[in-house]
């Protein structure tokens, strides 16, 4: 079968923050890059963000140091960050959010004229010996929303080719495995095209919807990690899921962290500040796994609120109209529309729930996509033509658990970091791998299943059991015998996946169509994780087990690799040799 | 109740049509974009656009019972009165005055077109310093209620004027946009800016009818920055 190919020196993979930003670098540099987008890109889940980027640009407190940032990201990652990368990340973090108000993005300010910063969870001065520290940039509580703008309208400016509403169904691979490009289909026509490049950049974010319950859009399919899976790649930490504490109870919709920034706190049903006894020193600004398990406890133990006592509250109203209306208009509205409650005079029922995926497909800083491990001796291995940036890469800042501000500063220095490589590269003469024939057929084997697919499960359906498996076995608390019955779960689920039905083979934007694609990427992610966190015997950040509490650094102070072809869980040593700081050594993590 | 849908199919079907399908609410206050599932889940083959399902990356702007608004955050007791009680139907319709491609998903590439003509990225040409663009927190101010805007196209798919003129009037929300950057402290390109909207179509289609402002989902207000760019070119013109 021969399909139209459209040839291009660099392809992004996702319109979110991280793609736009790295297509942005590109196309800036004159290079011939197109960003193929399953939606309209200012649709991309980073609009949902609200609360901010962190990044000590030294505003709110003019003796901010970006080693102060990376000692709170390298403990709020409970130590399996790798140091070189965070260092890379705080470093170069300011430079990066100051392009960010060049380019337009409408920070909010103070009164001196700067961008305006506010508390966040996990912040501390003076590697934590200083208090709390006010960190996170913000354009009000929509910066995501604004920054995705600002990044659209760049990319418009510099011309970046768009191919919006083109959905990214499978790597491209030659015989050894470096990979061509990917095969993608027109939404709207139905046509399936071979998009080539000599760079392929994955940004295709996170997979949320593989939870019941998720503050994720509805497109976060994991179809970057699917994608990669599929190609026989392997996936880091992908048992590292993190639960916002506050997703508004019932709608999982997300309430910035930025609430308890600017003093909110939460409350049981007796109306007790409870983070008073989880984190004393801290409280609700805690890091988001401290948080969100002390919220569990205290819905387990019998304090949540609600007729079925699923919940707890998130007090505002003592914050004053004022400051609730210019400083988190958004989640007033969300809070109306969602929660039926005015936060200006009763607190909103939150629970945790489902938000951020720490894992992904490893990467280095430049976002080069690693298929071995070096470990003590040997280099990192790299596929070539391949690279992560952003929710989907796993760098790795966030370890086994990203604060609250990190993601946005993650999508915008890695996917710069990305294009400032790739760029260079180009310039130095990057090699085009030619797929043939059979290649190209063998990556369309998964869109023709679906499109020869007669008889077998609906879509909807077996999307929704693996959703309430994933819910069930793999939530805030784990154990041992719950998450075997979940994988067994899954492998029979993945059988009958493979024999699902896709009743409606029309072309013209067919949604059900690339529903079906993106199950074969839920699948795939439920699966790693399931297999991952089943295989991690010890307690960090985000995976808590009840049969295996404490954090164990002798067995597991490193990340996990989960193997695809083998479906078994390796290890990769962490980084622990940031180039010009000392190396923070693991201690007790305490909030 | 009883949701009656606008159904075409360029493939199969020679002219559209209303479908009607049965969903069961369980009484439920749902959101629209709710009833949307449950009929997909009956009829894959219905097609709408759909993302954050909170009201924030403007993909399911549709018409409702008349009126134009976003599925994900509009209740049924909000539709109609009537609709949640199931005493009148939930009606769907793709936003009016843009091709239809399938179902409720329409080409959006005209109004596309017209906010990328009004270069819809700040623009400074003295070189920036090294840290941010200073900026007074009331010159900030006047970005609020402009900078929001979620391109969900239902304010210029309700306003005469666009559907009239989709080619030359600019329309509410690519005006809207226009303002955000006239308005930005940092941006320096006031006159081009101007000049490119000095002529009988691009702004002048604009009546006043302020259609844009009553189904805006985010409560903005492109009518009045319309009529601040209205100032501004009147001043220009003295």
């Amino acid at each position: 079968m021969s399909i139209r190919t459209i040839t291009f020196d660099a392809i992004v993979v996702g319109g979110g923050g991280a793609g736009m930003r790295a297509s942005l670098q590109m196309a800036q540099s004159g290079f011939k890059t197109a960003l193929i987008s399953k939606v309209f890109p200012t649709r991309s889940h980073t609009v949902s963000a609200q609360g901010g980027i962190t990044c000590a640009i030294a505003s709110a407190d003019p003796n901010d140091d970006w080693r102060w940032h990376m000692y709170d990201t390298v403990k709020g990652s409970d130590y399996i960050g790798d140091q070189d990368a965070i260092e890379y990340m705080c470093n170069v973090g300011p430079e990066a959010v100051f392009e960010l108000d060049h380019m337009g993005l409408p920070f909010s300010r103070t009164e001196e004229g700067r961008i305006y910063q506010r508390p966040f969870g996990g912040q501390s001065k003076n590697f934590g010996e200083g208090g709390q520290a006010a960190r996170t940039c913000a354009a009000a509580d929509r910066t995501g929303h604004a920054l995705l703008h600002t990044l659209y309208q760049q990319n418009l400016k510099n011309g970046t080719q768009f191919y919006n509403e083109w959905y990214a169904a499978e790597l491209v691979k030659d015989a050894d495995g470096n990979v061509c490009g990917v095969i993608a289909i027109d939404i709207e026509s139905g046509e399936t095209v071979f998009f080539k490049a000599k760079a392929t950049v994955f940004a295709t974010g996170g997979s949320g919807r593989i939870y019941a319950s998720t503050t994720n859009a509805l497109i976060n399919t994991g179809d970057g990690v699917g994608m990669a899976l599929r190609a026989g790649l392997p996936v880091q930490d992908i048992e590292m899921w993190q639960f916002h504490p506050t997703g508004i109870a019932g709608a999982g919709v997300l309430v910035t962290e930025g609430c308890r920034g600017e003093g909110g706190y939460l409350i049981n049903k007796d109306g007790e500040r409870f983070m008073e006894r989880y984190a004393p020193n801290a409280k609700d600004l805690a890091s988001r796994d401290v948080v969100a398990r002390s919220m569990m406890m205290e819905i387990l133990d019998g304090r949540g609120a609600g007729p079925d006592g699923d919940h707890v509250f998130l007090k505002l109203d003592h914050l004053g109209e004022e400051v609730l209306h210019s400083r988190l208009p958004g989640i007033c509205e969300l809070a109306i529309t969602f929660a039926q409650t005015d936060p200006v005079k009763e607190p909103i029922p939150v629970v945790p729930t489902c938000h951020y995926m720490m894992g992904g497909i490893p990467t280095n800083v430049h976002g080069q996509a690693i298929k071995l491990s070096g470990g003590h001796e040997g280099e990192d291995q790299f596929v070539n033509g391949l690279f992560a940036v952003g929710e989907v890469a796993c760098v790795s800042v966030h370890g086994a658990n990203r604060l609250g501000g990190n993601s946005l500063l993650d999508l915008v220095v890695f996917g710069r970091a990305a294009g400032l490589f790739i760029e260079d590269q180009l310039r130095q003469g990057m090699t085009q791998y030619e797929p043939t024939d059979a290649d190209i057929d063998q990556a369309l084997a998964r869109v023709r299943r679906w499109d020869e697919s007669s008889g077998g499960e609906s879509v909807s359906a077996l999307r929704k059991e693996l959703q309430s498996v994933m819910q069930n076995h793999f939530g805030v608390f784990r154990k041992g015998d719950l998450m075997a019955e979940g994988v067994a779960k899954l492998a029979d689920l993945r059988e009958r996946i493979s024999k699902a039905h896709l009743d409606d083979k029309s072309k013209p934007f067919n949604t059900a169509r690339i529903e079906a694609l993106e199950l074969d990427n839920l699948l795939e992610v439920a699966e790693a994780t399931a297999i991952a966190a089943e295989g991690r015997t010890e307690s960090r950040g985000a995976h808590s087990r009840y049969d295996y509490p404490d954090r164990d650094d002798e067995n597991w102070l490193c990340h996990s690799i989960f193997d695809p072809t083998a479906k078994k869980l390796g290890k990769r040593e962490v980084n622990f040799k940031p180039k010009t700081v000392d190396t923070f050594q693991p201690k007790a993590r305490t909030y | 109740m009883k949701v009656s849908i606008y159904r075409y199919n360029p493939e199969t079907d020679r002219e559209p049509s209303m479908k009607e399908y049965e969903v069961d609410t369980q009484g439920k206050d749902l959101m629209v974009l709710d009833i949307l599932a449950l009929v997909k889940e009956q009829d894959e083959s219905m097609s709408y656009r759909r993302s954050c399902r909170e009201g924030v990356c403007g993909s399911d702007g549709m018409n409702m019972n008349g009126k134009n608004g976003l599925a994900c955050i509009t209740p049924l007791s909000q539709v109609a009165p009537g609709v949640l009680e199931g005493k009148k139907p939930l009606i769907l319709r793709p936003l009016p005055g843009l091709p239809v491609i399938r179902d409720l998903v329409v080409d959006m590439g005209m109004f596309y077109n017209q906010y990328e003509k009004v270069q819809p990225f700040l623009q400074n040409n003295t070189p920036a310093p090294a840290i941010e663009r200073l900026q007074t927190p009331e010159d900030r101010a006047k970005l609020d209620g402009l900078y929001e805007c979620i391109l969900c196209a239902c304010c210029s798919t309700s306003c005469p004027s666009f559907w009239w003129n989709p080619d030359k009037f600019l329309g509410p929300a690519a005006l809207l946009q226009s303002y955000r950057f006239l308005a930005d402290s940092r941006d320096n390109a006031t006159e081009e800016r101007l000049s490119k909207l000095d002529d009988p179509f691009s702004l002048f289609r604009c009546h006043g009818i302020m259609n844009c402002v009553s189904v805006c989902p985010k409560g903005l207000n492109p009518t009045r920055a319309i009529g601040h760019i209205r100032s501004m070119l009147l001043e220009r013109g003295i």
